[in-house]
């Protein structure tokens, strides 16, 4: 009774409806895009009124907002960030430079596809994107994590031999434990 | 009493806290939101949020004492709501525990959830929440001061030390303890801010600085728990003081009025006021609520 399929498929769209109404966004600042992140939280475009507000820890975030170009140094910060989080977590890259490295894509110290690295639910376009523009992404994933379409993490699990593959290749003083959430 | 009613009272209590405790901070968001000219977040925003993080797939901890801490806060919270009389005319139906226990003992408890968290907290080893816990306990040493003043100069004017006691006082005589006894009830007020860590009291917490401090480590169902905690402990705080102070209520939609109007005062302090420093917390608490509370005690004295 408890645990057939018809009933937990009832569970399954009330927890999408809580997820996808309450997003905490841990803003992850390395790249330009960060600036922004202000205008949108802030009276102008007013993110919070689709309960979209930010986190102060990864811990407490649901989103991890990648905000423009990487450095080879700061993906591992990111990475840490990311498996600090607690499933289910969403990642939503942000400008050009998260697609295809953008302007940065012959750079020697950025990556250009952040997707082989971290799971990547929802890109948004543009160099910079408007706030517009970041509303209409998290509008995206609101879509997605009601669908239940939104399972980067789950794919991170399963397939982590080969994020953590080309992570190494990446980062050659990899001091971290290897699966730390 | 018998022991099933008191188990059904106490849970609907335990729910009308939670409920009304969770809308008092939807609409303290929205309230800030418009003072802010945005639109805000709906006032049931926050059972969204916990709903989700209760949905949370997985949540870790570092260790037994970090995941007791949340159950100990809610445990202590609920306990302290139980020795609380909600009601002020006498019906049977939300009076707990009510007199079993008195102000002393509830001075004791509604710091017990705290050190609960503290040790939570200490077990983390996060360095923002070790900074946190020291700030918080700095701070609780500043607001307790007038807030013990103000019922100790009530339970020595009014010869009792039980809530329901200075309830009864109140119902005879007519007059609320806030204007018979003004001078306690501005050491009371002006403590209230700290209790409530809003700002400029939001050391503690302090987003921006500390990274949510105490709470820092804590994710997913913890957090929810916590949630939670802090509704419930709120609605506590806000009945307390309306019991004391402005005469209780008669029933349930003057309780709602009142400790709204209660619950607006560190709202709206908090939304022009940056935060103060650790120090500068503890001096206003010393100063003028501990004036006000020296002057309330020389006036239970004579």
């Amino acid at each position: 009774m408890v645990n057939d399929k018809e009933s937990q498929k009832i569970v399954d769209i009330i927890q999408n409806f809580a997820r996808q109404s309450s997003l905490f966004v841990l803003a992850y600042g390395t790249g330009c895009g960060a600036i922004e992140i202000p205008p949108t939280m802030t009276s102008r475009y007013d993110a919070e009124r689709f309960g979209i507000r930010g986190a102060a820890t990864p811990r407490q975030a649901d989103v991890l907002l990648i905000t423009g170009y990487l450095a080879t140094k700061s993906l591992k910060r990111v990475i840490r960030a990311y498996e600090q989080m607690q499933n289910p977590k969403y990642i939503i890259g942000f400008g050009s430079c998260t697609i295809n490295g953008g302007m940065y894509w012959d750079s020697y110290n950025t990556i250009n596809r952040l997707d082989m690295y971290i799971p990547v639910d929802v890109y948004i376009n543009g160099c910079m994107p408007r706030p517009e523009a970041v509303i209409a992404g998290f509008a995206k994933l609101q879509k997605l994590i009601q669908a239940g379409k939104a399972d980067g993490w789950d794919r991170y699990q399963k397939n982590l031999e080969f994020y953590r593959g080309n992570q190494k290749k990446i980062i050659h003083n990899w001091v971290m434990p290897d699966y730390n959430w | 009493m018998d022991i099933w009613k008191l188990l059904l009272t106490g849970s609907v209590t335990t729910v009308l806290a939670f409920v009304v405790g969770m809308l008092y901070m939807g609409l303290r968001r929205k309230i800030t939101a418009r003072v802010q000219n945005r639109v805000g977040p709906p006032i049931y925003q926050n059972f969204l949020d916990v709903m989700k993080l209760w949905s949370k797939k997985s949540s870790i901890n570092h260790g037994f004492m970090q995941h007791v801490a949340p159950l100990w806060m809610i445990a202590t919270s609920i306990t302290t709501l139980m020795f609380i009389p909600i009601l002020n005319n006498g019906s049977t139906f939300f009076t707990n525990l009510t007199f079993e226990g008195d102000l002393i003992m509830l001075l004791y408890l509604m710091v017990v959830g705290s050190l609960g968290m503290a040790l939570g907290a200490g077990q983390t080893g996060n360095p923002n929440s070790a900074i946190g816990v020291t700030r918080g306990l700095t701070q609780m040493v500043g607001f307790e001061i007038p807030w013990v003043m103000a019922l100790v100069a009530l339970m020595i004017q009014h010869r009792t030390t039980t809530v329901a006691g200075l309830l009864d006082v109140q119902v005879q005589s007519g007059t609320w303890l806030m204007l018979s006894s003004p001078f306690a009830f501005i050491a009371a007020l002006l403590a209230i801010p700290g209790m409530f860590r809003y700002s400029p009291f939001d050391i503690v917490g302090a987003p921006a600085e500390l990274a949510s401090g105490p709470i820092s480590e804590f994710g997913g169902k913890y957090l929810g728990t916590m949630m939670t905690n802090g509704a419930i402990f709120a609605f506590v705080k806000l009945t307390l003081f309306v019991d004391i102070f402005m005469g209780g209520a008669s029933n349930l939609g003057f309780l709602l009025l009142k400790t709204f109007a209660l619950y607006m005062f560190p709202v709206l302090w908090g939304l022009v006021s940056p935060r103060f420093r650790t120090e500068q917390a503890v001096r206003f608490f010393w100063g003028w609520p501990v004036f006000f509370g020296v002057l309330g005690l020389i006036q239970a004295a004579i």
